[in-house]
């Protein structure tokens, strides 16, 4: 990076960093540095923990008695008519007096803006369906006289990846809304103030000048002009709000404020699909540790300035199509907050500030965002490991990562984006890819590449498996064709849409609060690993019919004898499931990518496990045609009969060097399930989650509920507006959920003991 | 997987043999469970056979030792292996169960002292009325033994069980002689085992065994009868109800008033 190669002084005065050890921080932009050098590692358990303020509590009712109406409409409120930027609606409140952290999307709490550089066809629809009027003057801007993202993607797609689309072999593809997946590194902004920033960029543009006018280099001139303009607009909403962040923060309370000012600027600019928050705690625990240490601050007040953040991080909301909703079902934004984990100089990161993070939800009570997400290694303090545990038990609310992976792989300040996405802040953002339907891509082998539920020719044309009984050899063989074709095709369609995101919906704010050089992944994902890896599982080892209709279309099996399913820690299956994996991944990086993305992919579907299930027919695993798939890479519920941990094992067994954006496993015990007394409970599930990831599990979502309560949630919603559970990679509202993913959830393997 | 059906045609001497030397064991299932049999998390194997015919066993598909699958012992103890982290990780071990484990001794005894060689805990869940079978060097490599005692009054415990309650009573006393750490188990059916008198009369028979750590009273629940209707056996305890929150309340204080840890 520039600044690093020719060290210098930042041009501010060091007004806020008094007291603070110095070091390269100093000298160039390095949270991580400021981080390492000034953090203090906690050790102790939760006993110093300040429960809520009156005035928090306060606050935070009069928000509630809004929920109701909005759960009721979808939305509380539109402004229609305003497309949404960082300076564009005037500052807004939820109770000013009362407030001691501010900043809101919109002029109001819960209203919500319009996005159109996305595309425009998305924007109306919302408005439609919620019932606002839409603009006629908008809507010439964004036909006639703006190009947006969606219209430039569907002018360069070729038509092979229009009929993967088509028929949901390729979906979620974020070619109609923000890619999101990408964090700023909004601590840079407390840190250092705007201006320093500002300077810091400009500096990466001398570098720049420097260069030929090549394609490349000039579109990173171009955005580097953005982020500057960006970063000049955060300082104008920050100043309608009273507040001059071109200055560094020098109190606990301006570097929480300065903070969410930057997240803020990105969530008033970009409709991402996950607008993740980043690793904050320990950033922000250095500055409340000093006030606390210069008696300038006590428990409860720093408690409460987290708090307060939080609950403004609760009520981030875009505006979204129903069509969206059902994939990523909730109304979830994936504030995803990373807390934990261990340096790579072997002292933890775990801080006071991790536990007040966690402490919000007793303090506010249960929520799904933001998504509190705990990088967690066996090598934690004892006293956070079982806080964590205990905050699971109560609320549901939080997922788990192996620290371990994610810091050999990332280093020590990476966070989540979204559910399982890794990356280093401000150094890294990726290319969000959605995800490709591989049980449909077996179908496709079966079929010759046509449609099991239409019989349309969708993948080219291949000789349909002729026999009585499908031949394991066979089937593998006209499989992985199927996969080279679908990889290709997929790297074909995300290296569109990412041209055009860059070019039509560039994240200049989120950009800016990047250094100049960064590392790009490019995402790609699948869904129904456990479908296909028991369905080659049920041709391998049981005897598998096809049965065809009178157009010699295979649209449904037989199956004598059994086979060995995934999620019973049986090396037969797993075996399989493990080779699509690696095949794929091997298949995925045979193409280039735009700006040479490093290829990944994630083995996760969020909620869409239940449309792709719908879409999907027949499968030779015995699963009925439309019926769920299960979600991320879970096990098929009830074919694993060993145990929780026993599932949770076999999906260990995929390895996170082939599925870098990562591997996500949901599972849902009975409390009682977990020992008898509250201490055994906890003692335990810290003991499941150490033996998950000491045996290199990646991701863990853990509900600890009872059926019944889910069951009486369905049918009184109004009695659990806070009933909060994890589904594939975050968390939401379960009365939020469609009643077809209620049913989903609940019919879901309910481990009564684990 | 290595593993046969008992009980054909091609039942083999060498497989009686090895059955008899404790290489291979009838196992009806295993699994890995948290916090049911024995503490952290546990490898579960559930071996076929049983002489006791409790009305309300939710496994009776583990009564006969024939319809076990038959496994090797190192099948056994490549699992163990396999989860030794586990076990560390969970303060957690290896659980024989059943069916009734005593009715394969060898084989319990061969587990556990290779278990105690890779130094993972080991329980055995019995109902004590075999405990003859269990030899000194077996119970030297047991750590913890949930013991089923099912009744206190040998009129009931017959009625339960078809059997006698005075092996259970015998094997408990020789575990307190040896100081093997106990917990003891009560299924709490209403109307079967729930009388005063009988939960009173197993709480004094445990009072006087200080190796008892903890007593667990199990709510008796009516998920085994699909497979009593699977065997087409009569199912006795059709239509009866769990015990409600205030009988298991009031089972536990018997225990409680006697000093004992119960949960």
């Amino acid at each position: 990076m520039t600044l690093l190669e020719e060290p210098r002084r930042t041009t501010h005065l060091d007004t806020g960093w008094a007291g603070f050890v110095g070091g390269l921080w100093q000298h160039g932009v390095d949270v991580r540095d400021f981080i390492q050098r000034n953090y203090t590692p906690f050790t102790g358990d939760a006993s110093f923990l300040a429960g809520a303020t009156e005035r928090t509590h306060a606050l935070w009712t009069q928000l509630s008695a809004m929920f109701p109406r909005e759960r009721e409409l979808g939305v509380y409120d539109v402004d229609a008519t305003t497309p949404a930027s960082i300076t564009a609606h005037a500052p807004g409140y939820i109770d000013r007096p009362n407030e001691i952290i501010v900043g809101l999307q919109t002029d109001a709490p819960l209203k919500r803006a319009i996005m159109p550089f996305g595309g425009w066809r998305m924007v109306a629809t919302s408005l439609e369906t919620y019932g606002y009027p839409v603009s006629p003057e908008l809507e010439t801007i964004f036909t006639k006289y703006r190009k947006t993202h969606n219209d430039g993607v569907f002018d360069v797609y070729p038509p092979a990846v229009k009929r993967a689309r088509h028929s949901h072999l390729i979906t979620g593809l974020p070619d109609a809304y923000g890619r999101g997946r990408i964090i700023g590194d909004y601590r840079r902004v407390a840190l250092y103030g705007v201006t320093a920033l500002i300077a810091a960029k400009k500096l990466e543009r001398a570098a720049l000048d420097q260069q030929a006018s090549t394609e490349d280099v000039i579109r990173s001139r171009e955005e580097n002009a953005e982020q500057v303009r960006a970063l000049n607009e955060l300082i104008q909403m920050a100043a309608g709000y009273g507040f001059d962040i071109a200055r560094p923060a020098t109190s606990a309370t301006e570097a929480v404020q300065w903070l969410y000012f930057a997240y803020l600027g990105a969530v008033k600019e970009q409709n991402g699909a996950a607008m993740s928050f980043g690793r904050n705690s320990a950033f922000l625990d250095v500055y409340l540790e000093r006030d606390l240490q210069a008696g300038v601050l006590t428990e409860s007040q720093a408690q409460e300035l987290i708090d307060d953040l939080v609950i403004k991080l609760r009520i981030v909301r875009f505006l979204r199509t129903p069509e969206y909703d059902q994939l990523f079902s909730g109304d979830p934004t994936w504030v995803t907050e990373s807390l934990g984990g261990i340096g790579l100089d072997g002292r933890t990161l775990v801080v006071k500030t991790a536990f007040r993070f966690l402490q919000t939800l007793y303090n506010l009570g249960p929520a799904p965002e933001p998504n509190l997400t705990v990088l967690w290694s066996d090598g934690l303090p004892g006293g956070f490991k079982r806080f964590c545990a205990q905050v699971s038990i109560d609320t549901s609310a939080i997922q788990y990562e192996s620290d371990d992976l994610i810091r050999e792989a990332w280093g020590d300040d990476a966070a989540i984006a979204c559910c399982v996405s890794p990356m280093g802040v401000g150094k890294q953002m990726q290319f969000f890819g959605a995800r490709v339907n591989v049980v449909k891509a077996l179908l496709y082998a079966i079929n010759g590449g046509r449609d099991e539920l239409t019989g349309e020719q969708i993948a080219p044309v291949t000789a349909p498996l002729a026999g009585e009984v499908l031949d394991y050899d066979t089937v593998w063989i006209a499989y992985l064709a199927s996969l080279e074709w679908l990889a290709e095709t997929y790297v074909d369609a995300l290296n569109c849409i990412h041209y055009m995101h860059d070019k039509y919906a560039y994240e200049r704010l989120e950009m800016a609060l990047h250094d100049g050089t960064i590392l790009r992944t490019m995402a790609c994902g699948i869904a129904g690993l456990s479908v296909a890896a028991d369905s080659l599982a049920a041709i391998k080892y049981a005897t598998v019919r096809p049965v065809r209709d009178d157009t010699g279309l295979v649209v449904d099996y037989t199956i004598e004898g059994d086979y060995p399913s995934f999620g019973n820690d049986d090396d037969r299956v797993d075996e399989i499931a493990v080779t699509i994996v690696e095949t794929f991944m091997a298949m995925i990086r045979k193409h280039p990518t735009y700006r040479n993305a490093v290829h990944t992919q994630s083995v996760l579907t969020i909620t869409s496990n239940v449309v792709y299930g719908k879409k999907t027919g027949n499968t030779p695993d015995g699963r009925r045609g439309g019926a769920p798939f299960a979600p991320g890479a879970n096990p098929m519920n009830g074919r694993d009969t060993h145990g929780m941990l026993i599932s949770a094992l076999s999906v260990a067994k995929i390895p996170y060097s082939e599925a870098q954006d990562g591997i996500s496993l949901t599972n849902t015990v009975v409390p009682t399930g977990l020992g008898h007394t509250p201490d055994e409970q906890v003692t335990n599930l810290v003991g499941l989650i150490d033996a998950y990831t000491l045996s290199h599990g990646y991701h863990l979502n853990i509900n600890v509920l009872n059926r019944e309560t889910l069951e009486d949630a369905m049918e009184h919603p109004e009695n659990y507006p806070q009933l909060t559970i994890r589904v594939s990679g975050y968390a939401v509202n379960f009365v939020r959920l469609t009643r077809e993913q209620q049913v989903d959830v609940i019919s879901r393997t309910f481990h009564t003991s684990v | 997987m290595v593993a046969v059906q008992l009980g054909r045609s091609e039942f083999h001497h060498e497989q009686v043999d090895a059955h008899r030397a404790g290489t291979v064991a009838s196992v009806h299932s295993w699994e890995l469970v948290t916090a049911v049999d024995g503490p952290g998390t546990r490898l579960t194997y559930f071996l076929s056979g049983c002489l006791l015919r409790c009305q309300y066993c939710h496994n009776p598909d583990t009564w006969k030792m024939r319809d076990g699958a038959l496994t090797p012992i190192d099948d056994v103890l490549a699992r163990i292996r396999r989860y030794r982290g586990v076990f560390t990780a969970t303060g957690g071990g290896l659980t024989l169960s059943g069916g009734e484990p005593l009715m394969q001794p060898a084989f319990v005894a061969r587990v556990f002292a290779e278990c105690h060689e890779l130094g993972v805990h080991t329980t055995l869940d019995t109902s004590g009325y075999l405990g003859t079978s269990a030899s000194d060097e077996l119970l030297d490599h047991t750590d913890l033994v949930l013991l089923d005692v099912k009744s206190g009054l040998p009129d009931t415990y017959r009625e339960v069980t078809g059997r006698e309650l005075a092996p259970t009573i015998a094997f408990g006393d020789r575990l307190c002689a040896r100081g093997t750490n106990v917990w003891v188990r009560l299924v709490l059916v209403p109307g079967l085992t729930d009388a005063v008198e009988n939960v009173d009369a197993v709480a004094e028979i445990v009072a006087r065994w200080p190796n008892v750590s903890r007593v667990e009273v199990l709510p008796f629940h009516q998920m085994g009868e699909d497979k009593w209707d699977r065997l087409a056996i009569p199912y006795p305890l059709h239509g009866v109800q769990p015990p409600d929150a205030a009988l298991q309340d009031r089972v536990r204080e018997q225990f409680r008033a006697r000093g004992l840890t119960t949960f």
